[in-house]
């Protein structure tokens, strides 16, 4: 079945398909998680900071985030960015912006969206007493997030927060709709320049999949640890 | 920002003869949900079956359910759509592969079926979940009364946690919905497609986004609260499913 | 009736909850299980309708060996009812509406016939006003009498109760035991799993003690209560009795 296939193309190309897409998608994975963790404890803290304003601000964002077609924000930003970019350096003109950039502040505010949501759940998993005990304390409310629910907060949802990167690492793959050189994008490039697109398309496949399943499974064995220990 | 607005762009003719932009928009409207419906058909079929076979005392069962669910759930879906659409036709037989290509609407179809699988994996999980948190007793309630393992589950097992799960079922059809825009990657003009169109002929890229965007918004409020009224209607009084 | 001889079951490989238990339930006999939780009580009822799997010795019910493979299982198991410590009524369906599905999909009565059935053995425990309601909207009391008709509903021939008042409220107790008196006067033949050692003394004709997966003492009730053979029995029943 395979004869007529040149599954060499995968060897040729291997140098540019990891060194460029996978450093890539890497990158992107990375910051973005990290960019997106800290913007979505803002926002988690911000609904849960009993102001009704700031409250339904960051509902509404998150609302927002959550009904709309990654695909669909990734093209938002690709062409807003230029404007923001515009008035933050007061321009005269759109300026232009990096494809990287561009995908990166998508990716923040976007995935912030979700984080956000399981950081909030993780922040009321902690039971009522904890912050009350702190509050006894003489803690400040910040002190009291800083020092008292956060850690344990992260703590239990860092299996939840995990697999979400997981999820994000899958998601980055949609920077194709812009030609962006990730992963996929490196495969695509070779598949349409060479005419192998089983060979590539098979071969990006397995190679996404062999990742998510080792992080899940590391995930998993994590997860079993943290409820060891609780 | 020094962006030339064009609110009424929506009513100038499209190219293509069909009708206005936002006659254009409608049909992208139209194609998402036809899509969603359908992928979430299939979703929610291929998921109970699954999600029942991990509950079963069977070690065969649940590896089988375990595998299917890592294998959907662990590549992009952007990944999964290029499989089904530009590999799987290689791969069978040649005659059957010159059929995929020619088939009328195949990225319709490459689009629903392969969202559908995607999201099965899914619902296989939150169903396996919801029976995990039914008490063992009501199992062997069933089975004590003499019902079959079928009949316990037809019967029982099944009414109560697809009403547990309802909530979380409600945000994965949404997703199933909201995925179908990643089939733009292998030409379903559905909605973001018909936006991303609209903003190329018209260059008023935000219009289009905007536009876009409210009916996405649509979509989310008819589904939450369409699913609001079924748990509503559903619901069995006295009992909390939130325990 | 019931014949249980040298059943062993484990729990892992470490872990025996069973020790070749031997034991028999006439036609008619009420026979009382008791012992410390963990004792294996509720594990050795739930053997003899095989919910629980047993691994050497053998049950045989009616003449039937429970622990063939070709027994008919469900067939079997529709032919003793049981009475959960947690009730177990279905949730999502409505008072009559449980005590009709087996007699339903089991037995193949047709509605009609199910609903007198049911109405009647309602009227019987005393609830026949509360037919059209839900299990979450009565008393854990009235549930488990509903549960007790619903095993009824089936014509059992022997009743297998497992902790059936532990779950209750106090002051819920008696109204549970006195159906089950009245049953047992009715000559129903019964195995109780229960600490209520008055409803023993009442209606028991046998005491079984179990302790650490052991059948300790098999005795006639007025043997048992009069001079316990065993310290265990002994020890076990100045504890329940003292307070």
């Amino acid at each position: 079945m395979f004869a007529s296939f040149d599954f060499d193309v995968i060897r040729r190309s291997l140098g540019y398909l990891f060194l460029d897409g996978m450093a890539f998608t890497l990158t992107l994975t990375g910051l973005s998680a990290l960019g997106g963790i800290i913007f979505g404890t803002l926002i988690a803290l911000m609904r849960l900071s009993g102001y009704k304003l700031l409250g339904h601000i960051a509902g509404l964002y998150v609302d927002l985030m959550r009904s709309l077609p990654l695909v669909l924000v990734i093209f938002w930003f690709y062409f807003l960015m230029p404007y923001v970019g515009q008035w933050v350096t007061g321009a005269s003109r759109p300026i232009s912006v990096g494809a990287f950039t561009s995908a990166l502040v998508t990716f923040i505010m976007f995935e912030a969206a979700y984080f956000s949501e399981i950081m909030r759940a993780g922040i009321q998993s902690i039971s009522k007493g904890q912050p009350a005990a702190a509050n006894a304390l003489g803690l400040t409310y910040a002190q009291t997030m800083r020092y008292v629910v956060l850690p344990q907060a992260f703590r239990n949802m860092l299996p939840v927060l995990l697999t979400q990167t997981i999820v994000l690492f899958q998601d980055t793959s949609l920077v194709y709709v812009l030609s962006m050189p990730d992963f996929l994008g490196a495969a695509s490039k070779v598949a349409q320049r060479d005419g192998r697109l089983v060979e590539m398309y098979l071969f990006a496949a397995i190679v996404y999949f062999v990742i998510s399943c080792t992080a899940s499974f590391g995930v998993r064995r994590l997860q079993a640890r943290i409820s060891i220990v609780r | 920002m020094n962006y030339n607005w064009n609110w009424s762009i929506f009513f100038e003719p499209a190219p293509g003869g069909t009708g206005t932009y936002f006659n254009m928009l409608l049909s992208g409207l139209w194609l998402t949900i036809q899509t969603g419906v359908f992928a979430w058909i299939i979703a929610l079929v291929f998921g109970s079956i699954i999600g029942v076979l991990r509950t079963l005392p069977s070690k065969t069962a649940y590896w089988v359910g375990f595998a299917y669910v890592e294998f959907f759930r662990n590549m992009p879906l952007l990944v999964q759509l290029f499989l089904w659409f530009f590999v799987l036709p290689e791969l069978v037989p040649r005659s059957w592969g010159l059929w995929l290509k020619q088939l009328p609407n195949a990225p319709f179809y490459t689009a629903a079926i392969g969202v559908g699988l995607f999201m099965s994996a899914r619902v296989a999980v939150q169903l396996a979940a919801g029976i995990a948190s039914l008490p063992r007793g009501q199992k062997q309630a069933a089975t004590a009364l003499g019902l079959t393992t079928v009949q316990s589950y037809r019967y029982v097992l099944l009414p109560i946690a697809f009403r547990i799960i309802l909530p979380p079922l409600t945000s994965e059809f949404l997703n199933t919905i909201k995925n179908t825009a990643v089939a733009i990657t292998i030409g379903l003009i559905e909605l973001t497609g018909q936006a991303r169109s609209m903003q190329e002929f018209s260059f008023q890229v935000f219009e289009a986004f905007t536009a876009a965007t409210v009916m996405y918004l649509l979509i989310n409020i008819i589904v939450v609260t369409g699913m609001r009224f079924l748990e509503r209607s559903l619901a069995i009084p006295g009992y909390i499913t939130g325990k | 009736m019931i014949e249980i001889s040298h059943v062993d079951k484990w729990y892992g490989p470490n872990f025996q909850a069973l020790k070749d238990c031997t034991t028999s339930v006439a036609k008619g006999e009420v026979v009382v299980v008791c012992g410390p939780s963990g004792s294996g009580k509720s594990t050795l009822i739930k053997c003899v309708n095989a919910l629980e799997p047993f691994q050497s010795g053998q049950i045989i019910l009616d003449g039937i060996k429970v622990n063939d493979p070709k027994t008919d299982l469900p067939k079997l198991r529709a032919r003793v009812g049981m009475v959960f410590q947690h009730f177990e009524l279905f949730p999502h369906l409505k008072i009559i509406e449980n005590l009709c599905l087996a007699q339903e999909k089991v037995l193949g009565r047709s509605h009609d016939e199910a609903m007198v059935k049911g109405t009647k053995l309602l009227d019987r425990v005393g609830l026949k006003e509360q037919a059209r309601k839900y299990p979450a909207e009565l008393s854990g009391g009235q549930q488990q009498r509903v549960a007790i008709a619903r095993a009824l509903a089936m014509d059992p021939i022997a009743m297998l109760f497992d902790e059936p008042t532990s779950a209750l409220d106090p002051e819920m107790i008696s109204e549970v035991l006195d159906v089950m008196v009245d049953l047992a006067r009715e000559g129903m033949t019964m195995m109780v799993v229960t600490h209520e050692m008055g409803f023993a003394s009442k209606v028991a004709h046998r005491v079984i003690f179990m302790d650490g997966g052991e059948i300790v003492e098999d005795a006639l009730k007025s043997d048992f209560f009069g001079s316990p053979r065993s310290d265990r029995a002994q020890k076990f029943l100045s504890k329940i009795l003292s307070h």
